[in-house]
């Protein structure tokens, strides 16, 4: 049970959050420009690090927020956490 | 008169005075059917050990005779099967402490569940705390006391009754007193503390992530079988810690030998606890075999209770001489630079045959007999390093302990004691000191280290020589079928030989082939010798060449019934009943689960079947008037100046341009363009939207929602709150509902062109409730839908019933509801689509989304999928550009390669007409 | 003693029987990706208590050791088998948590499409081109429980 630090909250168990992927995939600008395989690449590719990795998540079962997060997706350590919006902090290996 | 407790005629074996058991109080218990008596203070293994009895049934593949080898949870072979209301299989006799009437029966490997209801309770406890400490032996009782001292809060968890680990079974001075003085005393230092919890009968059994810890706690099992009124009878503590400090001890290890597995072939560690402690001889005659300097005070041990000790065998050739002084100087003769090659007997160990080994262990000189009814066997120190495993700490290989020692930490833990190697009484006071103290002030709390006090056990041991493998007398390792490996898989040396000779070199694969360190016991005490052994046939040095398996939750086998905890029956998943449920089950409803929530599925009358009783309900919505109790669809609040746009830009049609008090259907897709949701949508104000969802799609709609907003549009000032439960719905529907409405509130006009299709009022019913009245409908019929704060729904329903009594009125259920749905050719997102459906998929089946549109009447909402997708609109789920729809629409024409059922084959087919504005069929 | 594979989609478990008598159980799925492969306890909490609502007769069975693997899934919780569009790279892969038992007929369509470079035509739909055609495959009603 991770212990997630929501930045409006404070920490909460894992159970009061929802997993929202990948942080940082933009929305494309030009939808209708894009390429099937474009739109696809949006749609349903992701990057899946054995490592740090930043990710959203929601407070779904209490403020509701979305944020982001660091998680190293081996030992779970949390790295960073920090508002939807703002770029992904740089984490030393 | 013959007394059912006669003690049979066995030699003496429970010593006239010591051990932490209480003579004043005799306990009868009953094993495999003999009555015996023992003590309290006694597990079953010492009270049958003091009976004369081995303890444990034959081994289950072999039939082997097999007896109680250890004296705690790592225990291989004395499982029994426990009676009682709900009896329980597979518990150790090793640590199921003794009461007044114990029934067990010896399992051999396999037990029996009770097929009647469990009639105990279990519970869970949630915890936060600064310091965890996982071990009461002197290592955590320090560590606890530092800790403890700084004001932080500390819980201090041990599995036994009384805290001391380690000291319970010796004899140790600390601070001048007796060991177990200055435990009790520490105890209660910590227990006046108020920051700090102490719990007793506590494993911790798992270690997860950001230091979450389980603790199962036995809290009744020691008083007996039956419930305790109000008491749970095991509580399952989930425990969050800033910090932990493991000092779980250690496992002696067995060796592996030829007849290793005798009944009277135990480990020497517990046959000093079994003296010590509950103060009974295992054995009359003994011979202790070891590797290391620990079993020497066992020999002294067995000694001073009045065993005689045929010889003291140890594996080094040259131990500390005064360890060797004082074992001769008690008359025990030491026997150096050798082992035990055999054990042998029929029912229990009559004999053990020695011989001396070279430094490759391989046998030299002459074989010795020594007749023995005990032999006491240190194989060497596995610290616990499982829990620190489990949380991911790695291990090393130590050469000069000879045992795999934890080296990495993984998480906010130190471990202290003989969980980390140190094995000397100093050594355990000093670090647990040091890192109680420490934990504390890395949680926040300054802690000074509290100096260690004076203690009997300042010596470090002398380096160990493990004997991984000894040789059989004759024969080569294929021949080895009595070394034993694992006693509970009965996994032998010879089983080892097949699977290195298979060809497998990883440990992890011999484990899976020859199930070795599967069994009850998880390897807990055997797994570094089992690693000893393939190590040795695949011709490496040590364990640490081979490396060791995984360890995995749990440390010690926990019943289901504890992780379920009160989540059983009607808390397993709670259930959501809407403010008319009363009068539902009052008539009779047969309901139906829908998501969490309960729903009518049909309202039987006498006599009637389901089929009758639907074909009923549907008569009444067709041709007279009907009610369905609609409270369970979703409804989230929009509110805020950009609501509308943000509707257009989540539905696939528009919202912005919405009169007040009117309602329109609106179709929700993912980016990829599949349908998700649907529902009717009112607009309630200006800036107010009501938004409905499907029943089971509502909190997924609410995440969904709150994503876009917060992540794509945070410019957009909306706000989203569920309303679902504040909100009773009561839908009127059928031909004759505008009659119901005309007596329900008669100020209201409610013909059709006062009050047309998809449009809402705010009004006051006759009964003086405030109500929503919204001419919508479910199933093409005439319909409306009575919205009223949840208090009032129950009375509402009650009144619209009343009201439509004259007019034959019938409550309907999800049955009928679907009947008239498929007739009518409207899908169910989520009950007829799955996440392959297309707004265009969708309208092509020839279904529509037309729910709530009426047969009576002709307006439509307009909310057909070729107007939601092709019409309109400038709304999109993805951007207030072209939205994921039109996008998925622009997907290559054709797949490639359409399955043969064309079910997702995105484009229109070729011989159907393109969407246009053309009727839609259900009109 | 259980001769079947028991598994229930509404309260989340499966149960079969080994060999030695022991059940093996599984059920979730963490929300989140992860290399750690040791299952999330609440999970396993959770299956425990749907495992009692099947089988009331379980509650004093004990849990022996708890494991968790890593599991591939697509975003359709569908394989993906077949050629792409690196030449002479295959895939079977994505099978998520029904592997196993899919294992000869993945392996026979897959052999297929090395032999010929053409996708069998039972597993043409199971390209990675869905993933631009938008021809997806929803599995995640059947994939819902791990079995
Ligand atoms: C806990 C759990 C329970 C499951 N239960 C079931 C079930 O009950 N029924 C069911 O049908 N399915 C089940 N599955 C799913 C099933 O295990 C998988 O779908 C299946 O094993 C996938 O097969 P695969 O051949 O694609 O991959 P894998 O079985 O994962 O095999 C991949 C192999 O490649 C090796 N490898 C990887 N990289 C390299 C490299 N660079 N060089 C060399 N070798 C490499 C790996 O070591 C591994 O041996 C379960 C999965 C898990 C995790
Ligand atoms: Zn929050």
């Amino acid at each position: 049970m991770l212990l997630i630090a929501c930045p409006w909250c404070g920490e909460r168990e894992e159970l009061e959050f929802h997993y929202g992927g990948q942080a940082h995939v933009a929305h494309p600008a030009e939808p209708e420009g894009l390429s099937d395989s474009q739109w696809g690449e949006y749609l349903f590719v992701r990057d899946n690090p054995k490592g740090p990795f930043a990710e959203r998540w929601s407070h779904s079962a209490g403020c509701r927020r979305w944020f982001n997060v660091v998680r190293h997706t081996v030992t779970h350590e949390i790295l960073a956490v920090y508002p939807a919006g703002q770029p992904k902090p740089v984490i030393l290996p | 008169m013959s007394d059912p407790f006669r003690l049979p005629h066995r030699p003496a074996r429970r010593l006239p005075a010591g051990g932490r058991v209480d003579r004043s109080a005799p306990l009868r218990f009953t094993y495999d059917g003999t009555r015996y008596t023992g003590l309290r203070g006694d597990t079953l293994a010492s009270a049958l050990l003091a009976n004369g009895v081995a303890g444990a049934s034959p081994s289950l593949y072999r039939g082997r005779p097999r007896g109680i080898a250890t004296a705690g949870v790592e225990e291989p072979n004395a499982l029994v099967q426990v009676a009682g209301p709900g009896s329980e299989p597979m518990l150790l006799a090793t640590t199921l402490e003794l009461y007044e009437g114990l029934t067990a029966t010896g399992l051999s490997g396999r037990g029996r569940l009770d097929p009647g209801p469990d009639p105990a309770v279990y519970d869970k406890m949630h915890l936060h705390t600064e310091v965890l400490v996982v071990g009461a032996g002197p290592a955590g009782l320090a560590a606890a006391l530092a800790a403890g001292r700084s004001g932080a809060r500390v819980v201090l968890v041990d599995d036994q009754p009384e805290p001391g680990g380690s000291l319970l079974a010796g004899h140790e001075e600390i601070d001048g007193v007796p060991a177990l003085d200055w435990v009790a005393a520490v105890r209660e230092e910590l227990a006046a503390r108020p920051g700090v919890r102490i719990l007793t009968r506590s494993t911790a059994t798992g270690y997860y992530d950001h230091n979450y810890l389980l603790v199962a706690e036995h809290r009744t099992d020691h008083l007996g079988p039956h419930p305790v009124p109000g008491v749970s009878r095991q509580r399952l503590w989930h425990i969050r810690a800033r910090r932990v400090v493991l000092a779980t001890g250690s496992h002696e290890r067995p060796m592996v030998f030829a007849g290793n597995d005798l009944p009277g072939v135990m480990s020497a560690a517990a046959v000093r606890a079994y003296v010590n402690r509950y103060a009974v001889l295992p054995g009359h005659r003994a011979v202790v075999l070891t590797t290391n300097d620990h079993a020497y005070a066992t020999a002294l041990d067995l000694v001073a209770a009045g065993a005689e000790v045929s010889a003291l065998v140890d594996t080094r050739p040259e131990p500390p001489a005064g360890l060797v002084d004082a074992a001769r100087r008690a008359g025990i003769e030491v026997v150096t630079g050798s082992c035990v090659v055999g054990a042998y007997g029929d029912a229990a160990v009559a004999a053990v045959r020695t011989a001396a080994l070279d430094a490759d262990d391989a046998v030299t000189g002459p074989v010795r007999d020594l007749a023995c009814d005990l032999l006491a066997v240190s194989g060497g120190w596995s610290p616990a390093v499982q829990l620190w495993s489990q949380a991911q700490g790695t291990t090393r290989y130590d050469e000069d302990l000879a045992a795999f020692v934890p080296a990495r930490a993984a998480q906010h833990v130190d471990i202290v004691g003989a969980a980390r190697g140190v094995l000397d009484l100093a050594g355990c006071l000093d670090g647990g000191f040091a890192a109680g103290a420490e934990a504390a002030r890395s949680a926040g709390f300054p802690a000074a280290v509290p100096a260690t006090p004076a203690n009997s056990g300042d010596t470090r041991p002398s380096r160990p020589r493990p004997v991984w493998l000894v040789p059989g007398e004759d024969g080569d390792p294929s021949t080895w079928h009595d070394h034993f490996v694992d006693l509970q898989r009965d996994a032998t040396v010879a089983d080892v030989h097949r699977a290195v000779r298979a060809g497998m070199r990883s440990v992890e694969h011999i484990k899976r082939y020859t199930t070795i360190g599967t069994a009850h016991d998880q390897g807990k005490a055997s797994a570094v010798s089992a690693t000893g052994v393939i190590a040795r046939l695949l011709g490496a040095r040590t364990p640490g060449d081979v490396g060791t398996t995984t360890y995995r939750g749990p440390y010690v086998p926990v019943p289901f019934a504890l992780l379920a905890g009160r989540e059983r029956g009607p808390l397993f998943d709670p259930v959501r009943t809407t403010a008319i449920h009363p009068w539902h089950t009052a008539h009779g409803a047969v309901f139906e689960n829908v998501g969490q929530w309960q729903r009518p599925r049909y309202f039987p009358l006498a006599g009637e079947d389901m089929d009758a009783a639907v074909l009923r309900e549907c008569r009444a919505a067709r041709a007279g008037v009907a009610v369905m109790d609609a409270t369970t669809l979703g409804k989230i609040d929009v509110i805020g100046p950009d609501a509308g746009a943000f509707l257009n830009r989540v539905y696939t049609n528009a919202f912005a341009r919405l009169a007040v008090n009117s309602a329109r259907y609106g179709m929700m897709c993912r980016a990829d363009g599949m349908v998700f949701d649907d529902g009717v949508t009112l607009r309630l104000a200006e800036d107010h939207y009501l938004m409905t969802t499907t029943t089971g799609n509502a909190a997924g709609v609410l995440d969904w929602l709150e994503e876009w907003l917060q992540t794509e549009w945070p410019e957009l000032r909306v706000r989203l709150t569920s309303v679902t439960e504040q909100w009773a719905t009561v839908a009127v529907v059928g031909p004759r509902s505008r009659e119901v409405l005309g007596a329900l509130v008669p100020d209201l006009d409610v013909s059709n062109d006062a009050f047309p299709f998809m449009t809402a009022r705010e009004t006051r019913l006759a009964n003086g409730v405030e109500a929503r009245i919204c001419r919508i409908s479910f199933s093409g019929e005439l319909a409306f839908e009575i919205n009223v704060a949840s208090w009032y729904g129950l009375a509402v329903w009650e009144s619209v019933i009343e009201a439509g009594r004259p007019l034959g009125i019938t409550p309907y259920g999800t049955e009928t509801m679907h009947v008239l749905r498929a007739e009518k050719g409207y899908p169910i997102v989520g009950q007829d689509t799955d996440g392959t459906v297309t707004p265009w998929t969708w309208a092509w089946s020839g279904s529509s989304p037309g729910r709530r549109t009426s047969s009576e009447n002709a307006r439509s909402d307009g909310a057909t999928p070729a107007a939601a997708t092709a019409g309109n609109s400038s709304a999109c789920c993805r951007s207030t550009r072209p939205c994921c729809c039109r996008r998925a629409r622009s997907w290559s024409p054709t797949p490639k390669r359409p399955c043969p059922s064309g079910r997702w084959d995105m484009s229109p087919p070729a011989t159907a007409a393109p969407p246009s504005a053309a009727p839609s069929p259900w009109r | 003693m259980h001769p079947t594979v028991v598994m229930s989609n509404h309260v989340h478990v499966y149960v079969s029987q080994a060999h030695k008598g022991e059940l093996v159980m599984g059920a979730g799925v963490d929300s989140y990706n992860g290399y750690g492969q040791r299952g999330s306890f609440h999970l396993i909490e959770r299956q425990m208590a749907a495992a009692l609502e099947l089988f009331p007769v379980f509650a004093r069975a004990h849990v022996l050791r708890t494991w968790g693997g890593i599991v591939d899934v697509t975003p359709d919780a569908s394989p993906i088998i077949g050629p792409t569009p690196v030449g002479n790279l295959f895939l079977n892969c994505g099978w998520g948590t029904g592997g196993f038992k899919a294992t000869p007929a993945s392996g026979w369509v897959y052999a297929h499409a090395i032999a010929t470079g053409e996708p069998h035509p039972l597993a043409e739909a199971f390209t990675l081109e869905r993933f631009t055609t938008g021809a997806l495959i929803d599995e995640h009603g059947a994939a819902a429980v791990a079995h």
